[in-house]
């Protein structure tokens, strides 16, 4: 396991991720989040880990989490192909910037998110995502459950092979009471 | 004038000669508006007015500050550095500093276009950019200088003028100048505003004088394409932006009849300017094909001038023997400057490589120079390249230790190691896979521990498609006449040419070029008035349909719906801005001259036009987009452009920021978000379409107009979203904005939004502009 940034350029962060080494921390963290969302990117239907697309597993992890699904990109029909409903879909630009506004009620009108997940963009703007909630949105965590170190997050697992990825969103999903 | 002899009170002169530097265009009888010429501040008001609606959303690429020898200093969530600045200004600072490059290599290539034509034509050459067809010839500089320019020489004034505002524009980034995020913002646009009239002078002054194609809508198909060039001839390459070597090396080949035994061919924008010059010319690809293009051994002479040449190119001509002729002093290279030197004398020092390549400013010795060596070392060169025979690749594949690194410093983060494991067992199908979405930095080499060519490796896998790359591309139009302007002038503003696509800047696309023919070919389908400019336009043509004809041949070359049309180079982008400003012009009847902000706010809320710079990458793509922000046309960007680290981005929840004035009554009317953003990032191809057609909503648009841009907007969402657009209810003004098929759908959708009718207004941000005031 290595937490340095996945793009070896990316290292202009003074203040860094923790690196979340077991996947019991990050549902703990999760479990504890009042109100949690999952942002998940158009990379969800590019990458695959095992034999299912990293879509399937999000899918799984939502149910689990419960946390409220914001796709980004177009693929908010690919949740629905698949018989789930995000509680919402927008650009990614258009969720960042909602997340740094203080006033902002969260999908749901029920508060702010206190605790933002993302996973499946392209690497470099979701960095540049939690670069701008780094700065703009001190109240805010933010995590990745992404297979990259990404040190603009609050909390990133380190970069990861794909085997680890999946067994640790398989860990994960177990311990938030999915299958 | 000159005066032989003159008897005064004074005196006697004998041969006086008095020089007039600034003419007043008497003759010009549209009334001034209140902004020619306008300083930093001129503007500010329109400019607080744009970035209240759209503020900025920072996404620092830097947590640090290392400009001044205070620093470095952590501007972290908060911090602030020595000089007191926070990491809000510092992110708006680095967006004024990228703007006024880009619009200060602009404008500087300008100047050496104007400088060499005035010097070769001389001051008083006529301006034609068009013939007849073309009377506002140059309406970004009429609207922001105030000055109708009619020779060369007027193009001088303009110029000075550019140069101030940049100089002043640089200044205010140094430590402890401006300090506002906002104010420097509105640096940026007034950077913008200043880069479009350096475009269009850069390019009404070569149009003029160079015989390139006037806003000509059939202007030739030109070939293009690697497998296009005639690699059994000599080939002179020309990487670059500007075009004046490159006249210099048509010129001698033409004097000396060698039109038939020698290819010129060019990478980049001087490969259109060369071809709108000469049609026999040969256009290669986008920027991101030199090393592809050199490293295959094709180019027997190198020729650079300026702007997105790579920085190694001579070090990468070096090893494939093909001498270089650095042009351009903004890039010299490194080498000897041997503009003094007889032709002959350089042309033996390149041929025999006691030089790897000289520095030449004349660009007639340039021509002689590059064509000479052309031929005389071509059977020397024999087309001599680096990249690597297949039995190679396998081989050197097995010494891969698969250690990521490739991968971890590929910007499009390609699966390279999975690709050199099976190369290591014979299989180059990934590899050849990496051929297309490659943008050619090669960082993945430089990352190498063991140094394996990786760069190379892609390049031969995919070589069969290289050299089957033999497409047509439409050499750039140049102006949009002012004719078409009146045919689709109503139908634009009323809403029912649903939109105009301006599909603009470099190839850093996340995905290879093809998505820029689909996206070009979706909306062209759909009647929108599709522009092209730059590597974009190349990536549009490079793309066949099932009949096998290129988007230039499937599609007219006018500005009308469903019309595709090539504008030109990166300086050829000010046409479309221009478009836009002379629909306000001569179907609105605004005044221009001067009236910058009344213009802007006429486009803004009448004209459906959106930009999208899929693969942008430089600084003269920000102050491109900059420009058509401060015009108030939204910009989209592909991914990699979320490094240009701020979006301007609308609030659709938030009711209370769309609001207009009724120029009618003054009232104030909420006519939703329409255009919801003005610079935003996009992930995919298909989150751009949808973009694109909903970016195309005005508040302007009648009812049909709206009903028209809302069926385009459905449709996309639907097919590519799978699912409905959730915001519908934010555009809909009375029901006979509702698409007539879509009818029963969205009442319903409606109804559960609690949607209410609205009015359509003569919408403006513009107090001013209110007709009658409300009392």
């Amino acid at each position: 396991m290595s937490c340095e940034p996945w793009q070896c350029a990316e290292v202009a962060a003074t203040k860094k991720a923790h690196v979340i080494t077991k996947p019991e921390v990050a549902a703990a963290m999760i479990k504890k989040a009042a109100r949690p969302i999952l942002v998940v990117g158009s990379n969800a239907t590019r990458r695959t880990l095992k034999d299912k697309l990293l879509i399937e597993y999000l899918i799984d992890f939502a149910r689990a989490s419960k946390a409220p699904v914001v796709a980004t990109a177009h693929i908010v029909g690919e949740f629905l192909k698949r018989g789930y409903e995000p509680a919402e879909f927008m650009s990614a630009m258009d969720i960042g910037n909602r997340l740094v506004d203080p006033e902002w009620q969260g999908i749901n009108d029920k508060g702010h998110p206190d605790l933002a997940l993302f996973v499946g963009m392209p690497y470099y703007m979701e960095s540049l995502i939690l670069s701008g909630l780094k700065h703009f949105a001190p109240d805010l965590r933010t995590m990745t459950i992404d297979n990259m170190y990404h040190p603009h997050a609050s909390w990133s697992f380190p970069n990861l092979s794909i085997n680890d990825w999946a067994q640790n969103l398989e860990v994960i999903v177990g311990k938030l009471g999915g299958e | 004038m000159k005066i032989d002899e003159l008897k005064t009170d004074v005196g006697l002169f004998k041969n006086l000669e008095l020089s007039i530097g600034k003419v007043v265009d008497d003759s010009w009888t549209e009334p001034m508006g209140p902004s020619p010429m306008p300083g930093l501040t001129t503007l500010r008001d329109w400019d607080m007015k744009l970035l209240n609606k759209y503020k900025p959303f920072y996404m620092p690429d830097c947590d640090l500050c290392c400009l001044c020898t205070y620093g470095k200093c952590d501007l972290t969530a908060g911090k602030r550095g020595a000089c007191g600045i926070d990491i809000g200004a510092q992110s708006s600072r680095i967006v004024l500093l990228a703007c006024s490059i880009g619009a200060a290599t602009h404008t500087g290539h300008a100047r050496h276009v104007v400088d060499y034509l005035i010097e070769k034509y001389g001051r008083r050459y006529p301006l034609d950019v068009g013939g007849l067809n073309v009377k506002v010839e140059a309406p970004v500089t009429r609207l922001v200088t105030g000055i109708r320019p009619e020779t060369l020489g007027d193009l001088d004034e303009i110029l000075e003028y550019c140069e101030e505002q940049i100089t002043h524009l640089l200044s205010a980034a140094h430590t402890g100048q401006e300090s506002n995020n906002l104010d420097f913002e509105s640096k940026a646009f007034h950077a913008g505003r200043i880069d479009q009239v350096g475009m269009e002078v850069a390019d009404i002054a070569q149009i003029s004088t160079l015989g390139f194609p006037k806003a000509d809508p059939e202007a030739t198909l030109v070939q293009m394409g690697i497998g296009t060039v005639d690699t059994s001839k000599p080939v002179i390459m020309c990487i670059g932006h500007n075009v004046v070597p490159s006249v210099g090396i048509i010129d001698y080949m033409r004097d000396s009849k060698l039109e038939d035994k020698m290819e010129i061919v060019g990478l980049c924008c001087t490969a259109f300017d060369n071809t709108r010059y000469y049609d026999r010319a040969k256009i290669v690809g986008p920027i991101s094909w030199q090393l592809r293009f050199i490293r295959g051994g094709y180019a027997d002479v190198v020729v650079l001038d300026e702007q997105c040449v790579r920085t190694d190119i001579s070090d990468e001509a070096q090893r494939v023997k093909a001498p270089v002729i650095a042009a351009s002093e903004k890039n010299c290279v490194g080498f000897k400057n041997r503009t003094s030197d007889p032709a002959d004398e350089i042309v033996a020092d390149l041929v025999s490589g006691k030089v790897a390549g000289v520095l030449i400013l004349d660009p007639e010795k340039v021509g002689e120079v590059a064509v000479k060596v052309a031929q005389k070392i071509a059977p020397i060169r024999k087309k001599h390249k680096i990249l690597p025979e297949i039995e190679e690749i396998k081989a050197l594949a097995k010494t891969c230790r698969q250690c990521d690194l490739c991968q971890r410093s590929c910007p499009q983060d390609l699966e390279i190691p999975s690709a050199m494991k099976a190369a290591a067992e014979g299989n180059l199908a990934p590899l050849i896979d990496l051929y297309e979405v490659c943008i050619g930095c090669g960082r993945c080499e430089e990352a190498c521990p063991v140094g394996l060519q990786v760069h190379s490796f892609i390049v031969k896998a995919g070589e069969k498609f290289m050299t089957e790359e033999k497409n047509l591309c439409r050499a750039g139009r140049g102006a949009i006449q002012d004719i078409e302007i009146r045919n689709v002038g109503s139908p634009i503003v009323l809403g029912e040419i649903p939109g105009i696509l301006a599909v603009v800047g470099c190839s850093n696309y996340p995905r290879g070029g093809k998505d820029v023919y689909d996206i070009c070919r979706e909306f062209a389908n759909r009647r929108f008035i599709v522009v092209t400019s730059g590597c974009s336009a190349m990536s549009a043509g490079s793309y066949k349909n099932t009949e096998g004809k290129t988007l230039y041949e499937e599609f007219p070359g006018g500005f009308e719906g469903g019309g595709v049309l090539n504008v030109g180079s990166c300086v050829a982008n000010s046409h479309i801005a221009g478009a836009a400003i002379k629909v306000a012009s001569i179907f609105a009847k605004r005044n221009l001259r001067g009236n910058y902000e009344e213009i802007a706010d006429y486009i803004h809320n009448r004209v459906g036009a959106v930009g999208l710079a899929w693969g942008a990458y430089s600084q003269k793509a920000a102050s491109i987009a900059s420009g058509f922000w401060s015009l108030g046309v939204p910009v989209l960007v592909g991914p990699h452009g979320s490094k240009y680290r701020r979006m301007l981005l609308g609030r659709a929840d938030k009711r209370e920021n769309w609001d207009v004035l009724d120029a009618r009554t003054g009232d104030k009317v909420n006519v939703g978000p329409a255009p919801e953003h003005l610079f935003q990032t996009v992930e995919t191809k298909e989150e751009a379409m949808v973009s694109i057609a909903k970016l195309c909503i005005r508040p302007n648009d009648t009812w049909k107009g709206r009903s028209i841009k809302l069926s385009h907007y459905v449709d996309l969402h639907k097919r590519l979203y799978g699912t409905m657009p959730k915001d519908l209810h934010l555009f809909v003004r009375t029901m006979a904005d509702v698409p007539i098929t879509m009818k029963d759908e969205l009442t319903k959708i409606l109804e559960a939004k609690g949607w209410k009718e609205t009015v359509v207004p003569d919408p403006t941000l513009l107090p001013r502009m209110v007709r009658k005031a409300k009392e």
